[in-house]
């Protein structure tokens, strides 16, 4: 297996771009990365694009060929393109299997696209609700915050999480998005804003949620070996794992813990052979407040039920001991669901050239990334170094 | 949900039947064709469940698809049968009732309908068995 580097990475703005389609997000998002990677149409091999429902959200299938079309690679160059779908960790498991691609030598230069429109759709909540158990979880009345409204109800029964930790989560992902000109949402709250926003699912409310976006994200990849070809800041692929567990939240042992996430992340350290003290930052996957809490408890970076304790000390923001979702997280920088995975990858990489302007980590040499399909029946996670 | 979606799965749908693998001992709701520990090994046959149970956790739903639109808030919970087995679902309940541990038996009611003129789901939900 060969070692991977990334060698470009592009972004749209996130938010409610009413104005835009979404092949035109794919094509916003692509020129940008293409750009930034200085590859020809020509020296592209294969192309991969994570979305989790254009079907249903714009009614459009087929988006891999779609896309390849419009960014210029389908009608003359013939460019294999593979739709990938893990609900919302598609974006995610579309750089996986880009990074298969290289790392086996069966492509040298590869696309990985992550995108959703979902403002086109009325009734968002039913299409997201796909991502869980449809006929036993969704018909039953679940929605996708009140699954994770369950899992929140489960931990602080465990481990007595104060309403003012969880909000906390919110309000640090704000202080971020508030530096990231890419963000849905640029602005700072208070834990007031939380705590006095709409109840969504008890206990989470609005602001606890991520939002409904539109949006993409891509970047492209190749053999480590051939990376100064294209650029003087690559970015090392360290780790690719991911793992799975039931599609059902009822089934799983322990509500408060993501089985998906402890064996990605076991499994991405130790491809890494890397400790959790040797991360300097980590983008998570915030659907909601409470995710947060869990992913960073779950990845390995602090005990259980001690994540919230951990964020009201300021730990997981800029400056803290393990700045966590820099870019805004899903919250802030909103959650364009097949878009989300790709774009954690390219905050990391905007970190690790030292191109992260007022969110920059300072020094930040490594990063990883946790992102997650549904209520944790796939999780995808990776780790990055610069060369 | 289509009408042959929702009718291939009245038997379980309407009175919490799921299944048991003989081999290992595992019950499921809902139901398995294939046990999970056991895989090939097992054998997998149909298991009326008590519908007794507990509520393991829970949320009050304000923000509802447009299927449960005119029932919210309403009270969603995973709800652990007696057997073993766990199953989602509603607890007819004022939202300030709910709490972890109570115990909650099944019910069968109407869950929604498809329109005016639309078939009716009926299904089952749980109800405070104090």
């Amino acid at each position: 297996m060969r070692d991977v580097a990334i060698i470009g990475a592009g972004i749209t703005k996130f938010g409610e771009r009413w104005s835009t389609s979404f092949r035109d997000l794919c094509t916003e998002a692509g020129i940008a990365a293409i750009e930034d990677a200085n590859v020809a149409g020509e020296q592209i091999d294969a192309m991969f694009v994570g979305s989790m429902s254009a079907g249903r959200f714009v009614g459009q299938e087929h988006v891999g060929a779609l896309v390849a079309d419009y960014v210029g690679l389908g009608g003359e160059l013939h460019i294999p393109a593979t739709r990938v779908e893990a609900a919302c960790a598609s974006g995610g498991l579309a750089f996986r299997q880009a990074v298969a691609a290289v790392s086996s030598g069966m492509s040298e230069v590869v696309v990985a696209a992550g995108a959703e429109k979902m403002t086109d759709v009325g009734d968002s909540t039913d299409v997201l609700a796909g991502a869980a158990d449809r006929e036993w979880e969704s018909f039953a009345g679940a929605t996708f915050p009140g699954l994770y409204a369950m899992i929140a109800c489960d931990y602080i029964h465990k481990y007595g999480l104060t309403r003012e930790q969880l909000a906390q989560v919110a309000v640090k992902n704000h202080y971020h998005g508030a530096r990231n000109p890419y963000a849905q949402f640029q602005n700072e709250i208070t834990q007031s804003t939380v705590m006095n926003s709409t109840l969504v699912a008890s206990p989470l409310r609005l602001f606890d949620c991520s939002p409904v976006s539109d949006g993409a994200a891509v970047v492209v990849i190749c053999p480590l070996e051939r990376a100064h070809e294209f650029t003087d800041t690559p970015i090392k692929v360290l780790a690719s794992a991911q793992a799975g567990d039931t599609i059902a939240l009822h089934d799983r042992p322990d509500f408060s813990t993501m089985g998906a996430t402890v064996a990605a992340g076991n499994s991405a350290f130790r491809q890494a052979k890397l400790q959790r003290k040797d991360i300097d930052f980590v983008e998570v996957h915030d659907c909601f407040t409470i995710a947060e809490l869990c992913a960073i408890e779950d990845l390995g970076f602090v005990p259980k039920g001690t994540a919230g304790k951990f964020t009201e000390e300021g730990e997981t923001q800029l400056g803290g001991k393990l700045p966590v979702n820099t870019s805004g997280g899903l919250k802030s920088c909103g959650h364009p669901v097949g878009a989300t995975g790709i774009k954690q990858i390219w905050e990391v990489v905007q970190q690790l050239r030292g191109e992260a302007g007022k969110r920059q980590v300072e020094g930040a040499e490594i990063g990883m990334t946790q992102n997650v399909g549904g209520t944790g029946a796939t999780v995808v996670s990776h780790i990055f170094g610069r060369v | 949900m289509t009408v042959a979606r929702f009718w291939r799965e009245i038997p379980q749908r309407y009175n919490l039947v799921g299944t048991k693998c003989e081999t290992c001992g595992a019950v499921f709701f809902p139901p398995r064709t294939l046990c999970p520990h056991c895989r090939r090994d097992g054998k997998i046959v149909p298991c009326k469940f008590s519908g007794k149970g507990k509520v393991m956790t829970y949320s009050v739903i304000h923000s509802a698809s447009d299927q449960y639109f005119d029932l919210k808030p309403y009270v969603l919970a995973i709800i652990e049968l007696e057997e073993g087995t766990r199953v989602t679902s509603h607890v007819i309940c004022e939202p300030d009732d709910v709490y972890i541990g109570m115990p909650v038996k099944s019910v069968f009611r109407v869950l929604d309908c498809d329109g005016p003129d639309g078939v009716i789901h009926y299904g089952t939900k749980f109800t405070s068995d104090v």
